[in-house]
């Protein structure tokens, strides 16, 4: 009987602390949906029923996808997907060719400058973006890069720091004996980057590309900047569209919000954990 | 002899051979570095080192954008003394004291529930999930989104209505500015403390899991595994982190730039600088400002660099006496047992 009392006595304190941790979780994975949440129930609302009903009531049908072909049709998310796109895929290739190349140079050889590029490098992912962007601009002009794909693509693959780490952690764990057989075997370094390097960072390219490719999709700041035409525009500043006239029509603006963090959702859903590892990765840069 | 001298000679044709490959390895090494570094260091001079030069320079002109270079008035330091002389700019900053103590509650809670979800939890990884997902969303989608959760009558008024607040008594989150500033940096809360949460978890995660067990062993409640094994095994990841976030909230832009445009008050330092740079086209003010908050950035960096060395010093000496902490842990661990089943035994009696 006594050992019983005992028991009952420890799984309360177990109870109680179990009762906050989900409480906890349930709390804030509310406060962290119910934003985005609100957002999709407004959406499906045709415009009467948006006026007469509190923003919080469920829609009455949940077919009703009229806001997401007006909203898809008025800020053109067709054609901004499509550039999208191009910038993303242009941006990543170019970006893992770069950082791949650099890093491997500084990884493998030691050379006089070695640290001084790594540290220059360093150095750029202290200066704030927004910042930078106040000059940027005036050399962006110069370039005749405004209002072109092109320029925005080769400004967006400069700026990378986190993923060059990525690479050059990664790297560290590749060992140089294998450089070295490459080498008694007469490859050369180019073969050697192409055919050993290369596939061997396949996971490091992947979690490079997914941190990356996050980025350049949502970037909107640099974007509003150099992308200034309407057949320019991404899908982050398509949604530029809703401001000014449009900008009380919020089942509008809804459907155009939740059609442009789509495929953030179906990417997020798919790669979970090569997101949660390259933000694992990309913070111990420091 | 025959036999040696073909060995001398094979040892002589090495040597020569050697260095012939050395050579050539040599030329090709150099050959691949310039070629693999060109691209990069181009971008990176004129993406980053020569607008950051230009920014100096253009600090010290009055111009705009347009102005021909022959045109550009020398001004000296009058556009430093502005940034410090300007009310408007200078109260701009103390606006960042929210972003540092939003920071300070966003990873607060970040550990808070990346302790809880390292430990067995049931849906765990949804809750992660779900938490994580709003660091996805692009800032322009999180100005429409919180446009509308904070507009009049509509999402947060209706959820606080039904916690029974009363929509009289509730402010204009954007428009009061006892409030717009909160309504903000809670926006940036709940954009990034998903992704610390992940960083601290992924941090505790690398602590072996044999330890935890160990401590259970020895009688350790969850809170007492908190403080002495997960605290000290993340201890730089959290220092980095609110080191990390003063520069951020000193560089604080995105919430106010979608959301209030930096209307009734609540114009950081950035957005003042951007509308000064893009709208009021006086570029020579606003890259001083550009320059005045990087050298406070810098500033703060080198005290954190500074900070780490005496935090790596103090943990070599601790490696030493190590062993004699952990001892003294676990007696100490082992006498609160004591206590606690002393204790009980009392409360049986």
């Amino acid at each position: 009987m006594k050992k019983q009392k005992r028991r009952k006595h420890y799984s309360v304190g177990a109870m109680i602390w179990i009762f906050i941790k989900y409480a906890s979780l349930i709390f804030f994975s509310f406060v962290a949906v119910i934003p985005i949440v609100s957002c999709v129930t407004t959406a499906f609302k045709t415009e009467a029923e948006y006026q007469s009903t509190n923003v919080m009531t469920l829609p009455e049908s949940w077919f009703n996808f009229s806001n997401f072909i007006e909203a898809f049709q008025r800020a053109n998310m067709g054609r901004a997907f499509l550039n999208s796109v191009i910038v993303m895929v242009c941006v990543l290739a170019g970006s893992v060719i770069i950082g791949t190349q650099l890093a491997y140079v500084l990884n493998r050889f030691q050379f006089p400058g070695n640290g001084l590029i790594r540290n220059l490098f360093l150095f750029a992912s202290l200066l704030p973006g927004v910042a930078m962007q106040v000059t940027v601009y005036q050399i962006m002009c110069d370039l005749h890069f405004v209002n072109h794909l092109y320029g925005y693509i080769i400004m967006m693959m400069g700026t990378d720091v986190i993923s060059i780490y990525i690479f050059i952690q990664y790297m560290e764990n590749i060992p140089v004996s294998l450089d070295e057989s490459a080498i008694i075997d007469g490859a050369s370094y180019f073969k050697i980057y192409w055919k050993i390097m290369l596939p061997l960072l396949k996971p490091a390219i992947v979690t490079a590309c997914i941190l990356k490719g996050v980025g350049v999709y949502n970037e909107y700041y640099a974007a509003n900047l150099y992308l200034n035409k309407k057949e320019l525009k991404t899908m982050a500043i398509s949604l530029y569209t809703f401001t000014g006239p449009l900008g009380n029509q919020y089942n509008l603006i809804c459907a155009g919000v939740i059609i442009s963090l789509l495929p953030a959702l179906i990417v997020f859903v798919l790669c979970q954990k090569q997101i949660y590892s390259g933000i694992t990765a990309g913070a111990v840069k420091g | 002899m025959t036999a040696v001298s073909a060995k001398q000679e094979t040892a002589h044709g090495k040597k020569k051979g050697l260095l012939k490959w050395l050579k050539s390895r040599k030329g090709q090494q150099t050959l691949i570095i310039l070629a693999f570094m060109i691209i990069p260091l181009t971008l990176l001079f004129v993406f980053t080192y020569l607008p950051f030069g230009e920014m100096v320079k253009f600090s010290f002109y009055k111009m705009k954008y347009s102005t021909p270079p022959e045109k550009r008035v020398f001004v000296g330091l009058s556009n430093y003394i502005q940034v410090f002389q300007d009310k408007e700019i200078f109260a701009s900053l103390k606006l960042s004291l929210y972003y540092m103590a939003g920071s300070i509650i966003q990873l607060a809670l970040a550990l808070y529930l990346a302790t809880i979800l390292s430990f067995k939890t049931k849906g765990g990884n949804l809750f992660k999930g779900l938490m994580f997902f709003p660091y996805l969303i692009s800032g322009i989608a999180i100005g429409f989104i919180f446009k509308y959760f904070y507009t009049r009558g509509f999402v947060f008024d209706t959820i606080l209505g039904w916690c029974g607040f009363n929509l009289e008594n509730l402010p204009y989150w954007l428009k009061d500015q006892s409030i717009n500033n909160w309504s903000l940096v809670a926006t940036s809360v709940w954009r990034y403390f998903g992704n610390n949460m992940v960083l601290f978890i992924g941090a505790i995660m690398s602590v072996d899991s044999e330890m935890y067990e160990a401590a259970e062993l020895d009688g350790a409640n969850k809170f007492q595994q908190f403080i002495h094994i997960i605290l000290p095994s993340i201890k730089t990841i959290v220092t980095l982190n609110v080191i990390l976030s003063i520069t951020g909230a000193l560089s604080a832009f995105e919430q106010p730039y979608v959301i209030t445009d930096g209307a009734n008050g609540t114009a950081t330092y950035f957005i003042n600088m951007n509308r000064i740079a893009h709208t009021n086209q006086k570029v020579g003010l606003a890259s001083a400002m550009a320059v005045v908050l990087l050298m406070i950035i810098f500033a703060c960096t080198i005290l954190q660099k500074l900070f780490f060395k005496y935090i790596y010093r103090n943990a070599d000496q601790q490696d030493e006496v190590m062993t004699k902490e952990e001892r003294k842990r676990r007696k100490e661990l082992q006498r609160k047992k004591k206590q606690a089943a002393k204790a009980g035994k009392e409360e049986l009696a």
